[in-house]
């Protein structure tokens, strides 16, 4: 780090407390927590892309495979739901698996030929009814429970901060299927790929009502447990007089005591994982990985198995997505599958990592807080701007309506045009890869 | 009388709709496949490619409703197509001078490629939407069908009926006599055969004075009339979303690289295998089978496969299936 560095994350605090002082604190520390949560994101795409040069589309579905993980970590067991129908769900995932893996085996033990084909095609179509006959069943036991108030399974009512590492295995999982298949051919599939796989997780969250309510959302998760719940503070005497003592209402400094705490936590994760990937960096590894993504035939010729490390990278950094979407379904307490928008998730992360400094982790940080404030602040400044042009306007005149109900879809034109102009400007990024 | 009626209802709903969504896939593959041959990257902003000139097209066509032009029983937005393929052509040779010229000259990796053309998706993506809006629009006009389901029946007495959209008449045709021209356009003409020289091999294409800044501008203006007319053809059939353009993504790259990334011939052989794959497994077949199967057989449920809802994942293990097992592609497209 140098000092114009330490002058950068200087100007983004400032920039943070500024809007404390501003407009209020509680806004402040909402910019502060979801930044922190969109600097490990930026984290995990910098692994996979600064270290090794890996293209994930994908990223808005490793997050939300994350906030999954928060719904089936902490949730309550929803009642009789394991006994009507949840087992069964369970058997006929268990039986697709084996009839995929019985495939699997077919084609790698018999002689290639027709045989082989028509075999592997039986065991497919017969797996694949045997599946959904099993699997039907149950799914419809569960979702018969009390549909409006839970009619899914539930989770495990294991502490949710447990959901952290295991959103992050989670999402590995998923990228090791991903990352098996389309690395070692050419980058832009696994581009396509990545893109494909954030789609289809998202439409199995949406429609899949046994396992967390579909669009029908799981809302009211458990907090972890050094987090108070408001309401506990402004009871508590000594909460209350501590609160005065520093003139604040019992609300507000509760709330802010809660976002603090949150925020307190984040910084732990964060700064683990920025030493970690900082300590990977600058090991042997790191520097293989960078010899293997600044050429890659050299670093064959030198031995190196090139596909077998861009999968590890890929897992990394996949899981450390994942584990941020952990993170922030544990914010919000509540998971909306339909509230995962491609840009907000995938995109604005890449340019949170190109604008931050690509193989830079700290760049990569210092991009998600940046780009997270802008991303917020832009849209009032948008609106304003919009008020600005159409001021001339006579009220009720198209153009001025139209104006003003587009400026909302101003975001996407920014972050695209910033995306665009960083690259061909500064395609190093504010804090270059050293 | 039975089976009959099964293969009508299987036309009505399997055949026809998934012959015109292929005719659509392919037509949308067809750019994307084109673009990966002579600039070689995969071009995200395809979809919204798509949606940009079909906006275009949805705005003249609504110039003309005003002024009281129409087509006949045709969709106006026909009379409206050569423009908004005129416009869609100038912005992107536009983009092409401003963005991706400069890419080209300072020969960066592809995936730097791929990830500029995200920028242009996004850009594209929000003009849109800015411009005609995030929601649904209709534009489709003149005669509805060519044979409604109720002709069919009383014409031929079957139970089932046989509807065939105009839209989905205009589809198949306007799609064959666009291959047709581009097939003459890359083989018979000069400049065609030049744009197939610098697809195969760039360096020797050079050598033999072939101009590339000529080739690239030519690619980029098939490039839009492709992306405009599959665009059209799409809204036309069912509507315009600009969001559904972006995912429409998902099922085009899977036609391309099905097909062979950079054969245009395999690019509508996999449009029309990932329409239909998409279409029969998302299709309840219970109306057919009843008629088929006796009684004692007939399925309780719908005899779906898939619900509707993930057809997305059918053109993803159709992908995945063929990046595992061929990653060439069927038509052996470029590299791997």
């Amino acid at each position: 780090m140098k000092m114009r560095d330490f002058g950068l994350f200087a100007l983004v605090a400032l920039l943070i407390i500024g809007t404390g002082f501003l407009q209020s604190w509680n806004s402040a520390l909402l910019i502060l927590n979801m930044g922190l949560i969109s600097a490990i994101m930026a984290l995990g795409v910098n692994i996979q892309w600064g270290y090794a040069g890996l293209f994930n589309v994908g990223v808005m579905g490793f997050v939300a495979l994350g906030g999954l993980a928060s719904v089936l970590v902490s949730m309550p067991m929803t009642e009789n739901a394991w006994a009507s129908g949840g087992i069964q769900i369970v058997l006929g995932l268990i039986l697709g698996a084996a009839t995929v893996v019985a495939a699997v085996l077919v084609y790698g033990r018999m002689a290639a030929g027709r045989p082989r084909n028509l075999i592997m095609l039986a065991i497919l179509i017969a797996g694949f009814f045997i599946f959904r006959s099993v699997f039907d069943a149950g799914v419809e036991g569960v979702e018969a429970i009390n549909p409006a108030a839970t009619g899914y399974l539930g989770g495990l009512n294991l502490p949710i901060l447990l959901s952290w590492p295991l959103g992050g295995v989670l999402a590995a999982g998923a990228a090791w299927v991903i990352g098996k298949t389309a690395l070692g051919l050419r980058s832009d599939y696994l581009a396509i790929a990545t893109l494909g796989i954030a789609e289809i997780v998202i439409a199995v969250m949406k429609n899949e009502d046994w396992l967390a309510r579909g669009v029908k959302n799981v809302v009211g998760l458990p907090r972890p447990a050094v987090v108070p719940y408001e309401i506990d503070l402004q009871n508590s005497t000594s909460f209350v007089e501590a609160a005065q003592g520093l003139g604040m209402g019992a609300t507000t400094a509760s709330t802010l005591y809660v976002k603090g705490i949150y925020a307190l936590l984040f910084t732990v994760v964060l700064l683990i994982l920025l030493w970690l990937a900082q300590t990977a960096w600058n090991s042997p590894w790191g520097r293989m990985l960078r010899a293997i993504r600044d050429n890659e035939v050299a670093a064959e010729a030198m031995g190196k198995d090139v596909t077998r490390r861009h999968l590890q990278v890929f897992i990394l950094g996949s899981a450390v997505c994942g584990m941020a979407g952990a993170m922030m379904t544990t914010l919000d307490s509540q998971l909306t599958p339909s509230s995962y928008q491609p840009l907000r998730y995938t995109f604005l992360i890449w340019v949170m990592v190109i604008v931050g400094g690509s193989g830079n982790n700290f760049g990569a940080v210092l991009g998600g807080f940046l780009i997270w404030f802008l991303w917020v602040q832009v849209e009032p400044m948008g609106l304003a701007l919009m008020n600005l042009i159409t001021a001339g306007m006579a009220d009720g005149y198209w153009l001025k309506d139209h104006l003003l109900d587009s400026a909302a879809h101003m975001r996407l034109l920014t972050m695209g045009l910033v995306l665009l102009l960083v690259l061909r400007f500064s395609p190093k990024g504010l804090i270059p890869e050293r | 009388m039975d089976s009959l009626n099964a293969i009508v209802a299987l036309a009505n709903f399997v055949l026809v709709p998934g012959i015109a969504y292929g005719a659509q896939l392919a037509l949308g593959a067809l750019g994307v496949t084109l673009i990966y041959g002579i600039l070689r990257f995969s071009n995200f902003a395809h979809g919204d490619t798509m949606a940009f000139g079909t906006m275009f097209v949805i705005l003249i066509t609504w110039g003309f409703q005003s002024v009281g032009i129409s087509a006949g029983p045709l969709p106006t937005a026909l009379l409206a197509l050569p423009f908004g393929i005129i416009l869609t052509g100038l912005v992107l040779l536009g983009t092409d001078r401003v963005v991706y010229r400069f890419y080209r000259r300072t020969r960066v990796k592809p995936v730097v490629f791929v990830m500029v053309s995200l920028g242009v998706m996004f850009i594209m993506n929000g003009l849109t939407r800015f411009i005609i809006g995030p929601g649904d629009q209709r534009f489709a006009d003149g005669e509805r069908f060519l044979i409604s389901a109720r002709d069919f029946k009383e014409m031929t007495g079957l139970k089932e009926g046989l509807a065939i959209k105009t839209t989905q008449g205009i589809t198949v045709i306007t799609a064959i006599v666009v291959v047709a021209i581009l097939f003459w356009f890359l083989n018979r003409t000069r400049t065609g055969k030049s744009m197939r020289a610098f697809s195969d091999n760039e360096d020797l294409a050079l050598l033999s004075g072939i101009n590339p800044e000529r080739v690239v501008m030519y690619t980029w203006l098939i490039v839009a009339a492709l992306a405009t007319i599959a665009g059209t053809l799409y809204g036309l059939d069912k509507s315009f979303k600009p969001f559904t353009y972006f995912q429409l993504l998902l099922p085009i790259f899977a036609a391309a690289i099905v097909g062979g990334l950079g054969s245009p011939l395999g690019a509508i052989a996999g449009g029309f295998l990932i329409a239909f794959a998409e279409v029969t497994v998302t299709y309840a077949w219970k109306k057919v089978a009843t008629y088929v199967l006796p009684e004692a057989l007939a399925p309780d449920g719908l005899a779906q496969l898939l619900s509707t809802d993930y057809k997305f994942a059918v053109s993803f293990a159709i992908l995945i299936i063929v990046l595992l097992f061929k990653p060439t592609g069927l038509f052996k497209g470029k590299s791997v």
